[in-house]
């Protein structure tokens, strides 16, 4: 197969873009068989071709706009959905971004081999020329494929920090005039923030007088921690409520003696049940057994 | 001694007496003269009549800056001093905030959570 006399004139860009538009079909076709396309779109071949074609016709525009390097050129732009749902695909069935990239990388061989087969001369200056500028291309194809991903890795991630910061919260009635937060996980600036705010807000609308915070669940306790429990407690304070801090355990105890962080102005307790326990006794309720009436007799 | 100018009657906090406690509500600003009136309305309140208790409502105030802290410490300690206890009521919860990250933590005041907690906190101490 020859390329015809006039394509001489045309830049090296240009003639990438002609051949992938009337070779696409081939292409397609091969691309539907690598292992990409094949295990995302594993109901039918044809949808596999599709999107194959979709990508083709990305790449041609790319080339005829010139900006064979620029991930940001807006021939990629019909394609990113389409290529952020296969590695998407790709990431739930357990590859590494690396591998998807490799996965992409295959693609390149058979396109350049047939773009190889356009000239009667594949050693020549123009043809070496050519296979360059579809290679820089495809490079260029893996980028996109790569930065979607990262994209939709960290949209992911984004969101689940927000849902964090929602569900890791909750302010607990425990009872009339005391309420309870029993604190998760590691506490940093941005949600012991969110727990002050949420904590005071519950004062106010419960109408607390003592509030509760249970830090069973925080692994560990360092001077920061310390810190913002404390201007938790304080801020409550302010507010006319007493704060209980419950549920430090021995370990705990110890890191905050051998840090020297005095605790002294705070109230604490060894358990949730034990500062329920007091929060009840100074507001006059006694809790005692229904039979213990019963059984004295 | 200050002397309460007769010409200038909005730059003063009104103090109502309520039986035997004080009750102050302060409403957005407190300038740095009105305060110091404030003081005095309440020390010679305090020594002129039966007052065991004061009540300073801040739900209307927005900010509460080192000044106003200040002001509000010297007023319970002032009020101590002539056997009046002083409780602070009404906080916000984005006022509270402000306070503890400039450092201010208040820690001779009483606090309450509105007027109605401090007046019952007032009458439960004095019995």
């Amino acid at each position: 197969m020859t390329v015809p006399e006039q394509d001489a004139a045309e830049s090296a860009p240009q003639v990438v873009s002609t051949f992938l538009e009337r070779r696409k079909e081939q292409i397609a076709q091969r691309w539907a068989d690598a292992p990409l396309f094949r295990t995302v779109f594993t109901v039918s071949r044809d949808e596999a071709v599709e999107a194959c074609k979709a990508v083709v016709e990305a790449l041609s525009e790319v080339a005829v706009s010139g900006r064979l390097e620029d991930i940001e050129a807006p021939g990629f732009a019909s394609v990113r959905d389409q290529l952020g749902r296969m590695t998407a695909t790709r990431s739930r069935s357990g590859s590494t971004p690396a591998q998807i990239a490799d996965e992409v990388a295959v693609l390149r061989v058979p396109v350049v081999d047939l773009l190889r087969e356009e000239f009667a001369d594949p050693a020549a200056p123009r043809a070496q020329e050519c296979a360059l500028a579809l290679t820089l291309l495809m490079g260029t194809l893996r980028l996109v494929v790569m930065e979607t991903a990262l994209n939709a890795n960290a949209e992911l991630i984004e969101r689940q920090r927000q849902q964090l910061l929602e569900v890791a919260t909750p302010v607990i009635k425990l009872w009339e005039g005391t309420v309870a937060v029993p604190l998760i996980g590691m506490l940093d600036s941005a949600r012991s923030q969110v727990v002050m705010e949420s904590l005071l807000e519950a004062i106010v609308e419960q109408r607390a007088r003592y509030a509760i915070l249970d830090i069973t669940g925080v692994p560990t306790v360092d001077s920061l921690v310390a810190q913002h429990l404390m201007k938790t407690v304080a801020a409550a304070r302010l507010m006319g409520a007493e704060c209980i801090v419950s549920g430090i355990r021995p370990a705990i105890a110890q890191t905050i003696v051998q840090l020297g962080i005095d605790l002294g102005s705070v109230l604490t307790r060894s358990s949730l049940a034990d500062a329920l326990a007091y929060a009840l006794s100074r507001q006059g309720i006694e809790v005692s057994r229904a039979d213990a009436g019963a059984s004295a007799r | 001694m200050i002397q309460s100018t007769p010409g200038q009657p909005a730059s003063q906090v009104p103090v109502l007496a309520l039986g035997d406690v004080l009750l102050v509500s302060l409403q957005g600003e407190l300038h740095d003269g009105m305060a110091e009136q404030l003081q005095h309305d309440i020390t010679s309140r305090i020594s002129t009549s039966r007052v065991t208790g004061v009540v300073i409502d801040i739900s209307g105030v927005d900010i509460v800056d080192s000044f106003l802290g200040r002001v509000l410490a010297e007023i319970a300690s002032t009020a101590r001093l002539l056997a009046a206890r002083t409780v602070l009521a009404g906080m916000r919860p984005a006022v509270a905030i402000t306070l503890v990250e400039l450092g201010l933590t208040l820690p001779g005041l009483v606090t309450a959570l509105d007027v109605d907690r401090a007046m019952e906190l007032l009458s439960q101490r004095g019995s």
